[in-house]
């Protein structure tokens, strides 16, 4: 028999037990349906983050200070006071570096007449809007001259201009107050909207690093040095030498440890990529456990249609079906039920991925591979779940299984 | 004319728990073409392991049995199996048609797995519902019909692949009187219009008495073998 006539016959025999192939066949739509949604969203959000990432800035590495054992106790990355200007200014002469901007913040309040807020100030050289690049919205940013004299200047982010300067006034010209010291607006900055991790990017406050040093921190050492490579493919050279060049300044020999990190978004990425991965196989497990379910429930339900028409294989027998095709059609019977609940499944996890997508406003994705994967795998049940009962069937012997009552 | 069933010095043995059951113990017998034959017997006396036997379901343990001419004793469950649904139809007590599905589809089956091709099938099954008296019943499913006309159906089911031999295994024990009747009738009269061989295992004499020649069986050996002078029908 051609496999065209053995899957019309498997067919025929599933649609006359209608109610019962459904059912049969909930398990694995059930599954597959699961798997598509779950797997929807994992990889919608895992594409929204990586964007996020890359939105952060172009060919971006970050230098911040290592840990520090202090009375026994290890601070984590940051703790160490480490990272100073002049490491800045050393970097900057490496090759292939673009830009070079440290990073000074701090979170206070910010008074601008009878308003106030809290947000970060962030202290940063004026190459920090063309690394992050980030565009002016209004204004101007400050110079190299107003750094070195640590002028009391501010540039303000959407939101804190929105909350300072409610009543959509220009703030440019106006005085804002930074922990008593008045400083004057001189520049805005365009949105940026949240970040990938939902923080508002816009709720920050711009000044001079020298500036931060001297009136907020009082230290002589900052945050992060942000540094932009030329290109992205000298993003990794770069890191090498500005790792070295960091080593030899904090005179640094091998048996200590760096007292700073350099990461860059290429690492962050693929750490975000690699928590992706490991939710994906964890989907792939969850996919596999109610797949073996709904498998066990074919099996179960095939086992009981075998006994229950052990009569119409021995008259199949008896009007010429070899033991082969009757396991064929049986076989056959278990791959149909579970690839079209594997379909269904397919068909109600899209559905099911929309509802989310309109409910949450989440971002999803439904992967080509996945959707194939998850069809295969249905099939894949079907062969090994059918298997067992399609040969119990064609074990039968015509004679007794006309007889069986 | 070679005759359609040969059988010399049949015997089948088998194992039923400890004991060893003798069911045939040596059977010769011929059914030419056109015959229309009674097998007779209590329960127990070999008729049915005969009829498993003649219609290649179960082989022999000794002895030869030829099938149209050829040796069919020692066959291979697949060879077998060809030979039963290409040259041998069969009928039984509880009709065994597949419940949900047409009078149509079900005398297709066997032309299914003897692989005629779909759009062969349709008019053979119509041709031989209208043999039978129900082409009208095609659409219907088993469970809207009498048993007698489910039994037509199994009929028409034995003869769509044009068997040289047709096997009814108590055809009329599910059946009330007047449907008997009628089957046995519609028997009788394939036999002598399209010159059907029909072998009928039956215990009751009066369906039986619908034969031309009757063969009656006890413990394994066969009894009596006689032209049925009275037919009925």
């Amino acid at each position: 028999m051609t496999v065209k006539a053995t899957l019309r016959l498997a067919l025929s025999a599933l649609i006359r037990n209608k109610a019962r192939s459904l059912l049969t066949m909930l398990g694995i739509v059930i599954g597959v349906a699961a798997v598509i949604v779950t797997v929807a969203i994992g990889v919608g959000a895992r594409t929204s983050v990586q964007q996020s990432i890359s939105s952060l800035g172009s060919n971006l590495i970050v230098v911040q200070p290592g840990s520090v054992t202090q009375t026994g106790a290890r601070t984590g990355f940051g703790g160490a006071s480490s990272l100073t200007p002049d490491d800045g200014l050393a970097i900057a002469k490496l090759p292939g570096v673009a830009a070079v901007s440290p990073t000074v913040s701090v979170r206070t309040q910010v008074v601008a007449g009878d308003n106030n807020w809290q947000t970060t100030i962030t202290g940063v050289a004026p190459t920090y809007t063309f690394i992050r690049s980030w565009a002016i919205a209004s204004g101007r940013l400050f110079n190299e001259n107003e750094v070195a004299s640590a002028a009391k200047i501010a540039v303000l982010g959407q939101t804190v201009a929105g909350q300072l300067f409610p009543d959509g006034s220009s703030p440019i010209g106006q005085t804002i107050i930074i922990k008593g010291a008045p400083f004057t607006v001189i520049g805005t900055l365009v949105a940026l909207g949240q970040s990938g991790l939902g923080q508002d990017q816009d709720d920050i406050v711009l000044i001079p690093y020298t500036s931060a040093m001297e009136r907020l921190t009082g230290l002589s050492t900052v945050n992060t040095l942000m540094v932009s490579a030329g290109d992205s493919a000298q993003i990794d050279p770069v890191t090498q030498s500005v790792t070295q060049l960091l080593e030899t300044r904090h005179r640094i020999v091998p048996p200590q440890t760096d007292d700073f990190q350099v990461r860059n978004l290429q690492a962050i990425a693929q750490t975000a990529s690699q928590t992706g991965t490991v939710m994906e196989l964890l989907l792939a497990g969850v996919a596999a456990v109610s797949l073996l379910v709904g498998g066990i429930g074919i099996m179960n339900i095939m086992l009981v249609s075998v006994t229950e028409r052990t009569r119409e294989i021995g008259l199949r027998m008896s009007v010429g079906a070899r033991a082969a095709t009757i396991l064929r059609q049986f076989l056959a019977e278990s791959i149909v039920l579970s690839t079209i609940g594997g379909l269904i499944g397919v068909v109600a996890g899209a559905i099911g991925t929309v509802a989310v997508a309109l409910l949450t406003h989440w971002p999803t994705a439904i992967p080509l591979q996945w959707v194939l994967a998850s069809v295969a795998f249905s099939a894949m049940v079907g062969i090994f779940f059918g298997y067992y009962p399609a040969r119990q069937a064609a074990a039968l012997n015509p004679i007794e299984a006309l007889r069986f009552e | 004319m070679t005759p359609v069933v040969e059988v010399a010095g049949l015997r089948k043995e088998y194992a039923m728990g400890e004991d060893r059951v003798h069911a045939l113990r040596g059977v010769d017998l011929t059914l030419e073409r056109g015959e229309f034959v009674a097998v007779m017997g209590p329960s127990g006396s070999g008729k049915s392991t005969f009829m498993h036997v003649v219609g290649l379901l179960d082989s022999p343990s000794e002895g030869s049995y030829r099938f149209e001419g050829s040796e069919a004793s020692h066959l291979s469950a697949d060879e077998r199996t060809d030979i039963r649904g290409r040259r041998l139809g069969f009928v039984f007590q509880a009709y065994n048609l597949l419940p949900r599905t047409s009078a149509l589809e079900n005398v297709e089956l066997p032309m299914v797995y003897a692989g005629v091709p779909e759009n062969e099938r349709r008019p053979i099954a119509l041709a031989k519902l209208d043999m039978v008296g129900i082409a009208h019943l095609a659409a219907h499913h088993p469970n809207q019909m009498s048993g007698g006309q489910q039994q037509r159906v199994a009929i028409a089911r034995s003869l769509v692949n044009d068997p040289s031999l047709i096997l009814a295994d108590e055809p009329t024990g599910a059946l009330d009187t007047k449907s008997s009747q009628e089957v046995m009738r519609l028997f009788t009269r394939l036999n002598r219009e399209a010159g059907i061989t029909v072998m009928l295992v039956t215990h009751e004499a009066d369906v039986a008495a619908y034969a031309r020649r009757i063969v009656s069986f006890r413990d394994g050996l066969v009894t009596s073998d006689v032209v049925n002078e009275r037919r009925a029908a």
